[in-house]
């Protein structure tokens, strides 16, 4: 079985790749990090951060890196002017949806959504702010979730679903009113299907799943999806 | 019961209907919901056992669509549309209309469970717009006057003298 190689440019650099390869991945292949934040290596793809965004020549369209498939003679940008101002202002806009504050979040220090305001010079919220006032659901033994510090990038529910097999997590709703809920939405320590992993508090970018009582330091451990998916794709 | 029981077996013909697969689950949902009337959380747990998904996915399909009804509506329903044409041809006043004389919120139903007010996305009548459907009759060009009588007489109330 032959598999077509793609030849294409990505920041002015050439690069092979296997047809079918998300741009994502084939610029991190040649050495290009392109800013995400609902991307987990090891899960599937979701596209819905808007971080990844990146330009194509020909096109006037923005794509987000992670779920587009490259194309033959492609010629990518992932950095320019146009696209810093789109990334600021998906992080302001994630920023605005629930209640963020650093300064009383578990996670502050250890939280993606910090790290990219700060590495993208995000200094500001232009637009008005929701404040979400969610309840906490602490209902399970040991795992807490704030949908107040919630960005819906829905790697806990991928997670559960394609790591650990379970699927116990999904969103309910749409748009600024979605949530993700534990089965048929009810208090986590009443569901029927959590086997009580921690991987969805594993890879929480944010402080919005965390274990009570556990520095966040020891819960996080974002490389967990992309090792296990090795190890069983070695079997 | 005997009623309950009637209805499970047509949910059970709709199931076997679509083969018991997953990707049926819209349809089914449909039809569930045309049984039942609503879409409650043993039932969606029965169809998502049927359809061996899980649960939370069915509960966001559910959510997803403002089709799906968790909870009992009213013996009569009266939707309003809320699509661009009916909404600036005010649509709006008459829902504030619906929900004083008959003391509800939109969304809810009034305390005999007697009447739901819902609303929903275009309908697709826009030509005819403000759009109020009562009870699976939809009146076009509503006025505040026509609608609330339309009401009172699904309700039973005073019919309209011609």
């Amino acid at each position: 079985m032959s598999v077509n190689i793609i030849k294409l440019k990505i920041d002015g650099v050439e690069v092979t790749v296997p047809e079918g390869t998300a741009i994502l991945k084939a610029a991190k292949d040649s050495g290009i990090i392109i800013p995400t934040l609902c991307n987990l290596e090891g899960l599937t793809a979701y596209g819905g951060c808007r971080l990844c965004l990146v330009e194509v020549s020909g096109t006037p369209k923005l794509f987000p890196a992670c779920s587009t498939p490259v194309g033959p003679n492609m010629e990518i940008t992932t950095q320019s002017d146009k696209l810093k101002e789109y990334r600021k202002m998906a992080v302001q806009m994630l920023l605005a949806e629930r209640t963020h504050i650093c300064s009383v979040c578990v996670a502050d220090d250890h939280c993606e959504l910090q790290a990219m305001a700060n590495q993208l010079g995000v200094d500001h919220v232009m637009f008005e702010r929701n404040w979400s006032q969610d309840e906490i659901d602490s209902t399970h033994d040991f795992l807490v979730i704030d949908r107040n510090r919630c960005i819906l990038c829905t790697r806990c529910i991928r997670v559960c679903d394609q790591i650990e097999g379970v699927h116990t997590l999904d969103l309910k709703l749409r748009g600024k009113d979605s949530q993700v809920i534990m089965d048929l939405d009810e208090h986590w320590g009443n569901s029927c299907s959590c086997t009580s992993c921690r991987k969805c508090a594993k890879v929480c970018p944010v402080g919005a799943i965390y274990i009570e009582g556990e520095p966040i330091e020891h819960t996080k451990k974002r490389d967990i999806a992309e090792f296990i998916v090795e190890r069983r794709n070695r079997r | 019961m005997e009623k309950d029981d009637k209805q499970r077996i047509m949910l059970e013909k709709v199931l076997k209907e679509h083969n018991y697969q997953e990707s049926a689950l819209l349809e089914i949902l449909h039809r569930a919901q045309e049984i039942y009337g609503y879409l409650d959380k043993d039932l969606m747990m029965d169809i998502s056992g049927s359809l061996n998904l899980p649960p939370s996915h069915v509960y966001g399909v559910v959510t997803f669509y403002s089709f799906f009804k968790l909870r009992k509506s009213g013996e009569h329903v009266v939707t309003g549309c809320l699509g661009t044409a009916c909404y600036v041809r005010g649509v709006e006043q008459i829902m504030e209309a619906i929900e004083q004389e008959f003391k509800l919120k939109r969304g809810g139903s009034t305390a005999d469970g007697k009447l739901s007010l819902l609303l929903t996305r275009c309908i697709g009548a826009c030509a005819m717009a403000p759009n109020i459907v009562v009870d699976d009759e939809v009146i076009g060009k509503a006025t505040k006057e026509v609608v609330t009588q339309k009401i009172r007489e699904v309700l039973g109330g005073v019919k309209a003298e011609t």
